[in-house]
């Protein structure tokens, strides 16, 4: 199905961009890769009158290290670029590991690692991740530019602490020195995970035990499960034990 | 207006926003070997190569495409028709039977071939897992794929 007629609009500053959102309000909606955007208008489940593509904006992909030696991803950045950079696997390997497992590569190279934070799929493997290793999110607004750590970012289901008149710049995420590892269960190579685990020590963050990544705690029947399209709550609960006794391992 | 080059070709397009690049090539530049199935990113058959990379087309929009590169199926031949390796590969291996899926297989193939030139098994089917045939049961596909390990992999003929 297409989507339902919408215009299409490509700034090429920062500043430009937010003054699109301004304008056009709830009904603009920011486009990157457009991996998750534009199934979903496919769908019908989505139907912004304005996208603003913000692919166009030189420099918002930047991949590099910044003074106090935070990894720093642009929000355009293409996921195959990080799963490919010498950098971001000499800096953070568990972050090229976790990109490895994103959809496919045909999606991947289109994919970027802004769009889906801001996504924030449950399953999603980056907001995992960025919560986990303590990333913060960098944003550019109508007043200026303000950071928002990670487990403050996501906020439900598809659902974050950005406004609809910002615009995520970057994500930085922290040095790490402890252990880290990461897994995943999916039912097909590239599906969405039923749930996915990432250790950093002896802590271990998690997707599918809830609608965002959060900490597991040490006794799993303390999570509220639910039953859904993939199993029980009962299946679930022991995947994500197996899942985090596979990265303690 | 949008620029692109389409199989080594300069093409000036004047399309809705809503076009996707699937539909520019199917509707608009007559490539109909580009195939649309699932519309939503989860089939693979309308996988192209932008900018040398696997993608799908129907989860681009054509007003992303401006000033990039595009190859369809109908790139891969050279200017005499000669089958590119790939597809010599797959019509010996007997790789397809609708056809419906092969041109995505191809860009997908491409691209791990030219990052591995010697993939083992296990990452055929790993990399094509983008990519669904319902024809074949995928075991001819990875068998031609496996066929051309160790050999040097050329671009698409109309990028030679």
């Amino acid at each position: 199905v297409r989507p339902p007629p919408f215009a299409h609009v490509a700034p090429r500053s920062v500043d430009e961009a937010l003054a699109h959102l301004a304008e056009h309000g709830d009904e603009a909606k920011v486009l990157a890769g457009g991996q998750s955007l534009l199934p979903l208008m496919a769908l019908r489940l989505a139907r912004p009158a304005v996208l603003v593509d913000v692919t166009r904006v030189p420099g918002l992909d930047a991949v590099g290290v910044d003074p106090d030696g935070w990894l720093r991803i642009g929000a355009t950045a293409r996921q195959r670029a990080v799963e490919r950079s010498a950098l971001v696997a000499g800096h953070l390997p568990v972050l090229v590991e976790a990109v490895r497992h994103i959809a496919h590569v045909p999606i991947r190279t289109q994919g970027t690692v802004g769009g889906s934070l801001c996504h924030a799929d449950p399953a999603a493997e980056l907001p995992l991740v960025a919560v986990a290793i303590g990333a913060e999110l960098v944003i550019a607004g109508p007043g200026g530019e303000r950071v928002v750590p990670a487990v403050d970012f996501f906020r439900g289901f598809l659902e974050t602490a950005l406004g609809p008149d910002e615009l995520l710049t970057a994500v930085r995420f922290p040095v790490v020195t402890e252990r880290t590892a990461f897994a995943e269960l999916a039912r097909r190579e590239g599906d969405f995970a039923v749930a996915a685990v990432l250790a950093v020590g002896g802590r271990v963050w998690a997707t599918g035990a809830g609608t965002v990544p959060r900490e597991l705690p040490p006794d799993l029947d303390d999570l509220d499960l639910a039953d859904d399209l993939h199993g029980t709550a009962t299946w679930r609960r022991r995947v994500l034990e197996r899942l985090r006794a596979s990265v303690l391992a | 207006m949008t620029e692109l080059v389409v199989n080594g070709r300069t093409r000036h397009v004047e399309v809705e926003d809503r076009t996707t690049l699937a539909e520019l090539l199917r509707d608009h530049l007559d490539l109909t070997g580009t195939h649309v199935g699932c519309e939503h990113g989860v089939c693979g058959a309308c996988t192209v190569l932008l900018d040398g990379e696997p993608a799908r087309s129907c989860l681009v929009l054509a007003a992303q495409c401006d000033g990039r590169r595009v190859v369809t199926v109908e790139g891969w031949a050279d200017g005499d028709g000669k089958l590119h390796p790939l597809q010599a590969a797959w019509r010996e291996a007997v790789a397809f039977q609708c056809g419906f899926c092969t041109p995505g297989f191809l860009a997908t193939a491409y691209d791990l071939l030219r990052e591995r030139p010697t993939p083992t098994e296990a990452e055929v089917r790993s990399h094509l897992a983008a990519n669904l045939c319902r024809c074949t049961g995928y075991q001819p596909i990875v068998e031609g794929v496996l066929r051309l390990a160790g050999t040097p992999i050329p671009p698409p003929g109309c990028e030679r």
